[in-house]
């Protein structure tokens, strides 16, 4: 237990290290929020509320949304694929731990240096850019601090089982994008799932995606009941154990394949 | 004519580099399309809520965004240096270019060539055509000249501000992050201007004209005639950008001295 814990701490001071590029990121995001912002209060027009969210949630889902994806969100599937070309992943093979989950775990290093010097500093800035209301109520922080949690570990093994096809894809730049692409709509970053037409909706109920965006958001903008949320938050905390399965699969029959394209 | 015969040799090492990893291609291939219909599915579905954004109906949205896709593909396909520090500067890579007998941005676009991205055209004229035939959009002779005067003026203002960016590490070698943000930036021409505040509009017009990608040139299709006199300047405008770009690039160039290894 201990190398993980340890493997959180020097991420998490490897990214401190390279802590400017991230004002940037910071303006990127809040660039983005921007454009949302407009877009959406435009398609309100005079609407007071669609689907139950007020211009207002609106703009704070957004707002929260980025704000949460940049905890929940890592490159540790591009960081695997390079490693799995490169060869170096035969080295981290015969190391004394297990890949994926020292994988995960530089994830949460870098989830938890972003989640302070990223999304804290950056929804103060929003907060006094944009009309955005937060809740002053301390039982949907903390059960939006546990969705975040969930929604990280939903989103990491996502990013492990695009990782692991590198394995049997060799060059899989093209499934990383279109991961990441599928990640953003269903996941209700662009847009909350409840605006979907209804029979979108109920196929979304039985897929992981909306574990990742969706749930956190609607919890922090009270979209949701505390009851809808502890609803939500069950699905979530069975996708994380329902996704171990194929990883555990596809890690199992990867490792007896590894081809090493040079090195 | 040597810039055209090594124009073909570069595609044809392309193509040939390309075809090595197909399945990846394919998928490639695929992920463009998904983050195409992603754009769309957006659309869509927020047009499910409410019939006009800022005046403008599903259709004409979706024909603005079928109209950035080309000239966006365009870029894509030809102007691939988001990033050029690392891959030039830092690594020194820029040295090797500049030892050889072509114009260096001319050299460096040819090697980062990506054809692939001009599928990207295909699907947004697909949208277009869509889009116009709901519409009920006619067409007269010169509209596809126009056209396709607009799409090169588009490509050559997102050409011109991605390289006057890259331009920007010929005078400070730290790593920037500013090319991922001006991605984010160029998103905002894919909707009509007037949605967004006096500040955003003119910056999106004049400092940073991603506009003229988008809505600008689309309106003229759409017959919005409030719009046309910047539509007309859509040309202008990207020569100028581009113009501006080389010209800046050709400074930095002369002051590189190279970043040692």
């Amino acid at each position: 237990m201990d190398k993980y814990l340890e493997m959180i701490r020097v991420r998490f001071l490897m990214m401190l290290a390279y802590r400017t590029n991230y004002y940037t990121g910071i303006l990127i995001y809040s660039i983005n929020i921007g454009a949302y912002y407009f877009l959406w209060t435009a398609i309100y027009g005079g609407k007071e509320e669609i689907q139950g969210l007020s211009v207002v949630q609106m703009t704070t889902y957004v707002a929260i949304s980025w704000m949460a994806r940049a905890f929940y969100f890592n490159n540790i599937d591009r960081e695997m694929a390079m490693e799995i070309m490169e060869g170096k992943v035969a080295v981290e093979l015969i190391r004394p731990y297990n890949y994926l989950g020292m994988k995960t775990m530089q994830g949460l290093g870098e989830g938890i240096f972003r989640l302070f010097f990223f999304s804290l500093p950056g929804l103060v800035i929003v907060y006094f850019i944009f009309p955005i209301r937060f809740t002053w109520d301390l039982g949907v922080w903390g059960l939006f601090a546990l969705s975040i949690l969930l929604s990280f570990f939903i989103n990491t093994q996502l990013n492990l089982l695009t990782g692991i096809t590198t394995f049997f894809l060799y060059n899989n730049a093209g499934l990383i994008r279109a991961k990441r692409v599928i990640i953003d709509l269903f996941s209700g970053l662009l847009l909350p799932i409840s605006f979907f037409p209804g029979w979108v909706q109920s196929i979304m109920k039985f897929l992981p995606f909306q574990g990742i965006s969706y749930v956190p958001s609607m919890i922090f903008t009270q979209g949701f009941t505390t009851q809808e949320a502890w609803a939500a938050i069950g699905q979530q905390f069975i996708w994380v154990i329902v996704l171990i399965i194929p990883i555990q699969l596809l890690w199992h029959i990867a490792k007896k394949q590894l081809v090493i394209q040079g090195g | 004519m040597f810039y055209v015969s090594m124009f073909f040799q570069y595609i044809s090492q392309y193509v040939k580099t390309r075809l090595q990893y197909r399945a990846d291609l394919f998928v490639e291939f695929l992920s463009d399309l998904m983050s195409q219909a992603i754009n769309l599915i957006f659309i869509l579905v927020v047009f499910g809520h409410t019939d006009l954004l800022g005046g403008w109906s599903r259709d004409e949205i979706i024909f603005i965004y079928g109209f950035f896709l080309v000239p966006y593909a365009v870029f894509s396909a030809f102007f691939n240096i988001w990033d050029f520090n690392e891959r030039y500067i830092v690594k020194g890579e820029l040295d090797r270019i500049l030892t050889r007998p072509i114009h260096s941005l001319f050299q460096i676009i040819l090697e980062r060539i990506e054809l692939e991205s001009l599928l990207g055209a295909v699907t947004g004229i697909a949208v277009m055509v869509y889009a116009g035939s709901r519409l009920g959009i006619t067409l007269t002779w010169y509209d596809p000249l126009l056209f396709i005067v607009f799409v090169i003026g588009g490509a050559l203002v997102y050409g011109g501000i991605f390289v006057v960016l890259a331009c920007i590490s010929f005078w400070a070698d730290a790593k920037t992050s500013i090319m991922p943000m001006m991605y984010n930036i160029s998103n905002y021409g894919r909707y009509p201007v007037n949605i967004y505040n006096k500040l955003i509009r003119f910056v999106l017009t004049w400092i940073l004209p991603f506009a003229f990608v988008g809505v600008y040139p689309a309106s003229f299709f759409l017959e919005k005639e409030e719009w046309y006199l910047y539509a007309y300047l859509t040309p202008a405008i990207g020569v100028v950008f581009f113009s501006l770009s080389v010209f800046l690039w050709n400074q930095g160039i002369k002051k590189y001295r190279g970043a040692g290894n």
